[in-house]
């Protein structure tokens, strides 16, 4: 008997995975949790029906949301991550010696519970004495702060379902709000590839640029998602994304990645034009 | 009796299973002559909107089903008699007024009552004598009646049929209702309470007291509001007192509704306030208790975000302010800078978050069981947005809200009268021949009968300036307005 995983990308789009075994399964107060074990993908988190990593290619994602914005600013010491529960962007941050204090904002202590338990190669941080976790609705965490973070990165998931708060121009301000004065905010923004995504991501820009002067979109090569396009947002009070990259203190930081290097970084902020014709005409 | 019991709702379901062929209206019969209302509507809908007939009884007549239905809602309501109104809350306090007054009597109420109590004034010819309700100033909103107040009206006022209140306000302030009713029955008055934001208070213990569960004589229950029945529908209720034993004719009463409402009423509206006082009356507690905690979480975080006053069980003073509705979300925004309705109208075009409404000093969200922690985040958070990014001088902030209306002639008389159209600068000291009101929150400022002050003038000229809407007069642009000659 053969087991398959089934996700829709469109309507009549399909990613079809054959899977060895089903590892963990259970419905929270907020989604389901699902995690396989494939034969070409390794470990799979899937929430909702949707992917969100595979143990095969979660290092784009997780290195791209991460690299490009501590590249900018090395100094960066307070962050805040908001969703992120597989643990792989807490992984990516630890590996930054003079960051101080990682908040980290997630909904469903669920989510960071199977982690730990079945996705060891994303979870493997949680200990780090920098971290801390809140377990509570992002949209509500970061309305109390105020000039306090140098990052902030949204790992969250599609605008629908728990993830929904996270994609409104309210969230967008409050995050402004919470940011020092050459603060960064980092998010996932969608794919501009099926109708639906490309929606999503026209949306989200629409409501970054009422918040943010520079706000600036740059792509990564992620297999397991929808297209395999998918895209990031880059917003700041200050840093320009490549005329700030700072290419010799991430030399000199010797961190390991598979992904992500100073070269790639200037290069994908250019973007395909259809893309960028998406995003000026919500500008 | 038997609460799980649906009776309307069981014999419409009898009513499909019998596949009974319709030679009867309504016309589309069943859906199948209206497509396009069918596929927008749905087929389950278009199959009980049905007439009439036997086996699902009558509402102007009701003997069977319907009679059931409504005594389940009596009992529900602990009320000696209800009847299921299809006209809106407007029609159930019209019946009240009509019941209880006739032309030339006098009915004791609040000015804060809603639009549809001086419409019914103008159709019947009952005189009111307006009771001042308590402000407050640092809000700008009227509050309850104090006692001394009602005390004072009754006593200046021994010949009135009748006195007309509201349990709770629009903003959920509720008077001592049970010091009213005891004044007013002691002086052979009838009370009347509109109820249209209490349905919720017969079905939770740590909300107001509901005006029948305190003896009133009649009651208009919004069940479209936090009942959760269909927009339009509605009950009266008739109330009794101690020994159980009520003051008004019930079948005079049915007459009183027959006058005026529908003889097809629609079984949409019936079904749903069947269903929803099965839902209430076996689930209200948990599910006002539900709502409670939804809202005292969103005042805290509010109160939190500064400037902003959300209103809590604090405002309580045991006399203007007797009670107050927990369940409602109601924030004063004067301290940033803003009327309520500017808040408003920032809230649906630039969040996507449409409220109940806002006044000159307030909004009110409607918070309900269909709702759910993250949208109440959302609207937290842009709030927050909202003070952070607007936030300016109260200073020329307009906040008095009451304007104590002077009556010359009754209502009816006025309305009737001969009237001429002149410019609104030039009515200083005439009297009104028409309605007028500013949407939110639909509170007459002027109604026909009454003098025209100047701070009348300048309060509309604000309202239209922030965005009020401004209506009720024939000239729907208020330049005119139309006086006695």
């Amino acid at each position: 008997m053969e087991f398959w995983y089934a996700e829709n990308h469109s309507k009549n789009v399909k990613l079809n995975i054959r899977i060895k075994d089903v590892i963990y399964s259970c419905q929270t107060d907020f989604q389901k949790i699902d995690i396989f074990d494939s034969y070409d993908f390794g470990r799979i988190l899937v929430l909702d029906g949707y992917i969100m990593l595979t143990e095969k290619d979660e290092f784009v994602y997780h290195e791209m949301i991460t690299h490009v914005p501590m590249s900018v600013n090395p100094n960066i010491k307070n962050v805040l991550i908001i969703g992120a529960g597989d643990g792989g962007v807490v992984r990516e941050l630890c590996k930054y010696k003079n960051i101080e204090k990682i908040d980290m904002a997630e909904i469903d202590k669920k989510v960071v519970e199977a982690s730990i338990e079945y996705l060891p190669f994303t979870a493997c941080s949680f200990k780090d004495e920098r971290l801390n976790i809140h377990f509570k609705d992002g949209l509500s965490f970061v309305r109390s702060k105020e000039n306090e973070y140098d990052l902030i990165i949204v790992d969250s998931t599609d605008p629908f379902g728990p993830g929904e708060g996270l994609f409104t121009k309210e969230f967008y301000g409050n995050c402004y709000k919470a940011l020092t004065d050459d603060g960064i905010l980092v998010n996932q923004h969608e794919s501009p590839f099926y109708t639906n995504d490309a929606n999503a991501m026209k949306r989200i820009h629409s409501r970054i640029v009422q918040s943010f002067d520079l706000a600036k979109v740059y792509q990564a090569h992620i297999p397991t998602y929808p297209s395999g396009h998918w895209l990031f947002g880059f917003s700041s009070k200050k840093y320009h994304p490549i005329k700030d990259l700072n290419e010799n203190s991430f030399a000199d930081s010797k961190i390991n990645t598979k992904y992500y290097n100073t070269a790639l970084h200037k290069g994908a902020f250019a973007l395909p034009t259809y893309v960028e014709e998406m995003l000026k005409s919500v500008e | 009796m038997n609460q799980n019991r649906i009776p309307i709702y069981e014999s419409l379901n009898e009513l499909k299973a019998n596949r009974v062929v319709p030679f009867d209206v309504p016309g589309h019969k069943r859906g199948r002559g209206n497509a396009l209302l069918t596929s927008f509507l749905g087929q389950k809908t278009m199959s009980v909107d049905v007439n009439s007939q036997l086996p699902i009884d009558n509402l102007c007549h009701p003997v069977s089903v319907i009679k059931e239905a409504q005594d389940l809602a009596a009992e529900a309501f602990g009320a000696a008699e209800a009847f299921f109104m299809v006209g809106g809350t407007t029609s159930a306090v019209q019946a009240m007024v009509f019941a209880a007054t006739k032309k030339g009597d006098k009915i004791l109420l609040p000015r804060n009552v809603h639009r549809s109590v001086l419409n019914a004034l103008v159709l019947n010819g009952a005189v009111p004598v307006y009771i001042d309700p308590d402000l407050n100033f640092e809000f700008g909103i009227s509050l309850g009646m104090k006692r001394e107040a009602i005390k004072k009206a009754i006593e200046e006022n021994k010949d009135a049929k009748a006195i007309f209140i509201n349990n709770p306000t629009y903003y959920g302030i509720c008077s001592d209702i049970e010091y009213i009713e005891k004044l007013a029955h002691e002086n052979n008055m009838l009370l009347l309470v509109d109820e249209a934001h209490g349905t919720h208070f017969y079905f939770n213990s740590k909300l107001p007291k509901g005006a029948i569960s305190v003896g009133a004589d009649m009651a208009s229950i919004s069940m479209h509001k936090s009942g959760g029945s269909l927009t339009q529908s509605s009950i009266l209720l008739v109330g009794k007192d101690k020994k159980g034993v009520s003051r008004i004719n019930t079948d005079y009463l049915r007459q009183i509704i027959n006058l005026t409402q529908t003889t097809s009423a629609s079984y949409l509206l019936l079904s749903s306030l069947d269903i929803s006082r099965h839902n209430l009356a076996l689930y209200g507690e948990s599910i006002f208790d539900k709502v409670i905690k939804m809202v005292e979480y969103s005042a805290t975080e509010i109160n939190a975000i500064g400037d902003y006053i959300a209103y809590t069980k604090e405002l309580i003073n045991r006399d203007s302010i007797f009670d107050f509705d927990q369940t409602k979300l109601s924030v004063n925004t004067l301290q940033i800078g803003l009327a309520g309705i500017e808040v408003y109208d920032i809230l649906r075009d630039e969040y996507d978050i449409q409220i109940e409404f806002g006044d000159l000093g307030n909004i009110l969200a409607y918070i309900s069981v269909g709702d759910t922690m993250l949208n109440i985040e959302r609207l937290i958070g842009a709030l927050s947005e909202i003070r952070r990014k607007y936030k300016k001088s109260k200073i020329g902030m307009f906040t008095r809200e009451y304007l104590t209306p002077i009556v010359s002639v009754s209502p009816q008389e006025a309305f009737y009268a001969d009237k001429i159209s002149i410019p609104l600068n030039e009515t200083e000291g005439r009297i009104c021949g028409e309605f007028l009101m500013t949407y939110p929150p639909g509170i007459p400022v002027l109604a026909p009968g009454e003098v025209v002050t100047p701070q009348i003038i300048d309060y509309i000229k604000y309202a239209k300036e922030k965005g009020c809407t401004v209506l009720g007069t024939e000239d729907m642009t208020l330049t005119n307005l139309s006086v006695l000659k």
